[in-house]
């Protein structure tokens, strides 16, 4: 125990956090991903990097923060939370790179639009610690001239650096040097061919304290091995849109949260601040999923929202092939993350 | 003349009304006239005040989502058959009306002021003067 020199613990996403230990070797290693990262993002000395992963026990602040400091770059330690004091540091020490969840993002670029906070200098996001679209990243890039990268990572591996999106935003490269990664059947257990779709399970090559062979992440994904434009060797998996275990079955029907994302957001206007509610009437799984309305698509007239609301309903019961009930409701009224957004509210009582 | 209303989206439960009338009283902002429709899910508040811009800007500061409608404010002799006059002159241009309320503020004992939302306010109001049917201005229906 006297070699472990950092503790730190799971984001929890399936419930009880799993506590992970590192060598300081261990978090040299981390630290030199991180700065991989970065650099793939096009971040190096000179840029100001505000990083709004929480620090503590979350892996994301400080795997961030040693990363970003080895890089050279300026790091803001804010932590995550406290929006109006996000905007502020943001305007004032012009930060050119932003670290959080892409829900978070969204909440901040929404309140930096009403206060009408200059953000001219932001260029880079490096967004991870949850699934999100592609449909999402374009609506934030269009909406905030950012680019907008996603980082994955897991605790129980080391962390935020496991894999990065480079320029070409295809993919994330894995930093297989360290994490080995395999995609195997999540049923079965056997291992697919590159390109085949399943549960990706990694192994760590160099990690001391807490080495790991084939740890099964529950994350969705592909392995692409043809090789990169950007000039990396390392192979990239396919970006992560949804969780073995994010899943959850509504009238036998398997439903994960991106996909409802996705057809909201094919409905040209609305942003992607959404609540699903399951409820069980007379053994009947029901689905509610509420709409924020946004200035874009109010109308004045009851049968365009209407309208609106069936276009919604449409959308979704087309990916999901489930009827569901869309409900408008006003503007910041469902509750927004800081962390991981919780997009489903299971009231079934299963 | 056309006039500036402000439409606000209301979800359907209790005290959503309060929230935007308190948010204006405070403003100072007097409200001229007022109609709320409802669906089963949500609520639409229509209203007309002397300074639209205002208003607006002291509800977004709130959160709330306004928009601005065009209506046309059209005087309607106070006697049986005055609207229906009215209505007649408005069909006859081939103009569907959207939705209508009395203007509260303006009560004088022989004339009346309706607030009318046509899809286009424009040929509206050109179709209706052709056809002499009064629009108010602004300041008609804004004296006191």
């Amino acid at each position: 125990m006297e070699e472990i020199v950092r503790l730190h613990a799971s984001s929890g996403t399936t419930g009880k956090p799993i506590v992970v230990a590192y060598t300081q070797a261990d978090l040299d290693v981390w630290s030199e991903v991180m700065v991989r990262s970065f650099a793939a993002c096009g971040l190096h000395r000179g840029d100001v990097i505000q990083n709004a992963y929480g620090y503590g026990l979350f892996t994301g602040g400080l795997g961030a923060h040693y990363g970003a400091e080895m890089l050279g770059a300026t790091v803001i330690p804010i932590s995550g939370g406290n929006t109006e004091r996000q905007l502020m540091v943001m305007a004032d020490f012009g930060v050119t790179a932003l670290c959080c969840t892409p829900s978070y993002f969204l909440h901040l670029l929404e309140s930096a639009k009403e206060t009408k906070t200059d953000f001219s200098k932001l260029r880079v996001g490096v967004f991870g610690a949850e699934p999100w679209s592609e449909a999402m990243r374009d609506r934030i890039q269009a909406e905030s001239g950012i680019r907008a990268h996603d980082i994955y990572g897991l605790s129980e591996i080391i962390g935020p650096g496991v894999g990065i999106e480079c320029a070409q935003q295809h993919g994330l490269h894995i930093f297989e040097d360290h994490f080995y990664p395999e995609i195997i059947d999540p049923e079965t257990g056997d291992v697919l061919p590159d390109g085949a779709e399943g549960e990706l399970v990694l192994t760590t090559l160099s990690k001391q304290a807490m080495p790991m062979i084939r740890y099964r992440t529950r994350d969705i994904t592909a392995i692409m091995a043809e090789p990169c434009e950007c000039g990396r060797t390392l192979r990239r998996i396919r970006r992560i849109g949804r969780r073995s275990d994010d899943m959850v079955i509504i009238r036998g029907v398997n439903v994960f949260p991106s996909q409802v994302e996705t057809a909201l957001l094919r409905v040209e206007g609305t942003l992607p601040h959404y609540q699903i509610v399951l409820t069980r009437d007379k053994g009947l799984d029901q689905i509610e999923v509420k709409v924020e309305v946004t200035p874009e698509v109010f109308s004045d007239e009851i049968r365009k929202l209407e309208a609106l609301q069936h276009q919604l309903e449409a959308a979704i019961e087309n990916l999901l092939g489930l009827r569901v009930t869309v409900t408008l409701v006003q503007p910041r009224s469902l509750p927004r993350s800081e962390g991981k957004a919780r997009r489903v509210t299971d009231l079934r009582n299963l | 003349m056309k006039l500036k209303q402000l439409s606000l989206f209301l979800e359907n439960r209790p005290g959503q009304l309060r929230a935007p009338i308190a948010a204006l009283g405070n403003a100072g902002i007097d409200i001229l006239t007022m109609t709320l429709a409802d669906t089963a899910q949500f609520g639409i508040l229509r209203f007309i005040v002397a300074d639209p811009a205002r208003a607006k800007d002291v509800l977004e500061a709130e959160g709330m989502i306004v928009s601005v409608t065009e209506v046309v404010p059209i005087q309607v002799d106070n006697r049986p058959g005055g609207l229906a006059a009215v209505l007649a002159a408005i069909e006859s241009a081939g103009l569907g009306v959207e939705y209508m309320y009395d203007f509260a503020a303006r009560a004088t004992p022989d004339k009346a002021a309706i607030i009318f939302r046509f899809e286009d306010a424009d040929r509206a109001l050109e179709a209706l003067k052709a056809a002499g049917v009064r629009i108010l201005t602004s300041e008609e229906l804004l004296r006191k």
